[in-house]
C-alpha cells in the first residue's frame, strides 16, 4: 500500500459554470496543488444540458470545458494534478470523449486516464420509478411528480463522494461526472487519499465542509465579501482558494502567494453560512455535516484552519433534481429621468397595467419594480430614502403566464409607452423583451437503492 | 425604579451577513462582527423581530438557527422569492443581497 501524505491540496477553480476563465490556469500554475476541482452544475443547468443533447446526441456537457482542458492538460500532466469536474451534465461519456481526442490532439496519450461518473440521470426511469410507488413528491410543495410528468425535461439523482474516489482508486487523473454534489468533488481525493472509511462520519463530514467552503470559488477568498470590503486588496488579481486536508479531518483555506483576495474568518464564515439550511444538519449523500461544530482560527494572513467537525450517518435517500417546463415570462424595462422620476416610472406603471387589464389578458402575476428605488430592499428602501430627487428610475415590469400570446402581447405592451405615456423616458435600446420559456425545478428525494453509480477508467 | 437607558443600533454597525436561496427561500446568514455581538443578535433578532422587519416582503414563516461557534444566526425566509429561481421575476430572484436588506434593521438595546 502507498504511504499516507501528510496533506492533500485542492484548489478551487470554477464556482460555477460561466465563473472566471483565468481561475483555474491560475491555481494550476501559481503554487503546488494535488488536485483541482470545479464545480459546473447548477440547479437549472441539467435542464439546459438535456435540451442540448436532445438536439445532438453528442452534446449535454459544459463544453467550454473542452477548450479549458486544453490549456490544462499539459501542465496537469507534468505536474501531476488530478481533475475533479462534474463538467459532465447529462453526457459525461461524450465529455470524456471530447477530453480524450483532445489529449491525444496534444500527444498525451498514454500519459492520461480518464474517469466517467454516470447512473445519476434518471430520466429514462422515471415512469418505471413511478410505476413502482416511488412518488418523488416535492420537497417543498408535497406534491406528487405526476402533477408535472408530462412536462419534465431532466430528472438526476445527486450523487456523492464514493463513485469518484472509485474514479480516482481505479487510476483516473481527469474524473467527469454527471450530476455529483460539489462537496462529493472535494471531498473524494481527501478519501481517496487517506483511506478513509464509509462510516468515518466525523471525517466526512469534515471534507463535506472543506467542500461547501471552496464550492462557490473566490466566494471564501474576498468575492462578494461585505466584511470591510472596500479594503479587500486587489480583487482583480484575486486567488481562488486552496484547501490542505490533513488526514485527521483538520484542514487549511489559503490561496497563491502573490495573488489578490482575503482569506479570513469572517469571509470565510459568509461562506459556510451561504445557502444554509439548518446548520446542524447539512444532508449530503455521503453524511451529514453539523455546522454548529465548525471551530475557524486565523493561522496567518490569507490562512484560516478548519477543525473540530462533527458528522452523523448519511441518510437512506438521495435528493433528486428534476427540471420541468412551467410556461413563460419576460421582463421589461424603461428608464425615467429626473425630475419626478420615481413618480413617472410609478405613472408608467398604471398605465401600463390598465392597458393590459384593457386587452383582457390574464397573467399568473405582474411584478412591478422601480430600479434605483426599491428593487431590492422593497418597503424597507423606500421608507428609509428620499424618494423625490432620485435622477432616474428603472421601470421594470414582469409577467408570468402558461399563456404563451398573452406574453408575448405583454412585450409589445412597453415601447408605446416611450411616446405614449410619461415624459423623460429612455433606456429602450435594447428592444422588444423576448417571451422565455421557465424551466422550473423540482426537488425531491428516491430511496438510494434505487440509484447505481456506474464508474469507467479509460486510458487515452 | 431604575430607569435603563437605551441606545439605538443598526445591525449594519456590529454584523454582517450573506444571503442566498433554495427554492423560494432565502437564507440570511447573520454574523456578528465581535464575538461580544453574538448575544445581543441572539437576543434582540429574533425570527418573530426578523419577521416584522420583512413584513409584506415574504409571504411565509421565519426560522431561525443559531451557530455559535460562528457568532452566526442563520434565517430562513419562507415565501421569499416570487417562486424562486427561474420562476421568479424579482431583480434578486436567488436572493443575493436579502443579507443587506437585514442589515437596515435598527435594534434599541440598553447602553
Amino acid at each position: 500500500m502507498k504511504s499516507q501524505p501528510a496533506t492533500v491540496r485542492i484548489a478551487a477553480g470554477q464556482g460555477f459554470w460561466g465563473d472566471w476563465l483565468e481561475a483555474p490556469y491560475r491555481q494550476v500554475t501559481g503554487g503546488p496543488v494535488d488536485y483541482l476541482m470545479m464545480d459546473y452544475l447548477a440547479e437549472v443547468t441539467m435542464s439546459i444540458l438535456q435540451k442540448q443533447k436532445s438536439r445532438d446526441a453528442s452534446l449535454g456537457y459544459a463544453r467550454d470545458f473542452i477548450p479549458l482542458m486544453e490549456r490544462l492538460l499539459p501542465i496537469v500532466v507534468e505536474r501531476g494534478i488530478k481533475i475533479t469536474a462534474n463538467a459532465g451534465g447529462v453526457n459525461p461519456r461524450a465529455c470524456a470523449q471530447a477530453v480524450a481526442e483532445t489529449a491525444r490532439r496534444l500527444r498525451l496519450g498514454g500519459k492520461l486516464r480518464i474517469g466517467v461518473v454516470t447512473g445519476d440521470d434518471l430520466l429514462g426511469r422515471l415512469d418505471g420509478l413511478l410505476a413502482r410507488g416511488h412518488e418523488l413528491r416535492n420537497l417543498d410543495t408535497g406534491r406528487p411528480l405526476s402533477d408535472v410528468r408530462d412536462h419534465v425535461l431532466s430528472a438526476n439523482a445527486y450523487l456523492g463522494a464514493w463513485p469518484v474516489v472509485d474514479a480516482l482508486r481505479g487510476g483516473a487523473d481527469v474524473v467527469v461526472t454527471g450530476r455529483v454534489t460539489d462537496t462529493g468533488l472535494t471531498l473524494a481525493p481527501m478519501i481517496h487519499a487517506f483511506g478513509w472509511r464509509p462510516d468515518a462520519w466525523d471525517l466526512l463530514a469534515a471534507g463535506t465542509v472543506a467542500g461547501h467552503t471552496i464550492e462557490c470559488g473566490a466566494q471564501s477568498s474576498g468575492g462578494n465579501c461585505l466584511v470591510d470590503w472596500e479594503r479587500i486588496p486587489d480583487l482583480a488579481n484575486v486567488g481562488y482558494p486552496i484547501v490542505a486536508a490533513a488526514p485527521d479531518g483538520t484542514f487549511e483555506i489559503f490561496k497563491h502567494p502573490g495573488t489578490g483576495g482575503r482569506i479570513s474568518v469572517a469571509g470565510v464564515t459568509e461562506q459556510l453560512v451561504y445557502e444554509m439550511g439548518n446548520p446542524a444538519e447539512y444532508i449530503t449523500p455521503d453524511c451529514i455535516a453539523d455546522f454548529t461544530t465548525i471551530r475557524l482560527e486565523q493561522k496567518g494572513k490569507d490562512r484560516v484552519r478548519v477543525s473540530g467537525v462533527k458528522g452523523r450517518p448519511a441518510t437512506d435517500k438521495l435528493k433528486v433534481s428534476v427540471a420541468y417546463f412551467y410556461g413563460y415570462k419576460a421582463v421589461g424595462t424603461l428608464v425615467y429621468a429626473w425630475p419626478d422620476a420615481y413618480k413617472k416610472a410609478q405613472a408608467a406603471d398604471r398605465i401600463l397595467r390598465q392597458r393590459l387589464a384593457d386587452l383582457g389578458l390574464k397573467f399568473e402575476a405582474v411584478l412591478t419594480e422601480f430600479v434605483g428605488a426599491d428593487a431590492t430592499h422593497g418597503a424597507l428602501a423606500r421608507a428609509a430614502t428620499p424618494l423625490d430627487e432620485l435622477p432616474e428610475v428603472q421601470l421594470r415590469i414582469g409577467v408570468r403566464s402558461p399563456d404563451k400570446p398573452a406574453v408575448e402581447r405583454f412585450t409589445r405592451e412597453i415601447a408605446p409607452l416611450i411616446l405614449n405615456g410619461p415624459p423623460s423616458v429612455t433606456g429602450f435600446a435594447g428592444g422588444r423583451p423576448k417571451p422565455e420559456e421557465i424551466v422550473a425545478y423540482w426537488p425531491a428525494l428516491l430511496d438510494k437503492r434505487m440509484v447505481k453509480p456506474c464508474v469507467e477508467v479509460v486510458e487515452v | 425604579m431604575k430607569k435603563v437607558r437605551m441606545k439605538k443600533v443598526r445591525l449594519l454597525d456590529i454584523a454582517h451577513a450573506r444571503s442566498g436561496d433554495k427554492g423560494d427561500t432565502a437564507n440570511v446568514g447573520l454574523i456578528a462582527l465581535k464575538p461580544e455581538y453574538y448575544p445581543i443578535l441572539v437576543k434582540h433578532v429574533t425570527a418573530a423581530r426578523v419577521a416584522r422587519h420583512f413584513k409584506g416582503m415574504i409571504s411565509g414563516p421565519v426560522e431561525r438557527f443559531e451557530l455559535p461557534n460562528l457568532h452566526a444566526l442563520n434565517f430562513l425566509l419562507h415565501g421569499a422569492l416570487d417562486g424562486g429561481g427561474t420562476i421568479s421575476l424579482k431583480t434578486d430572484a436567488q436572493g443575493k443581497v436579502f443579507s443587506t436588506a437585514l442589515l437596515r434593521l435598527e435594534l434599541e438595546i440598553s447602553k
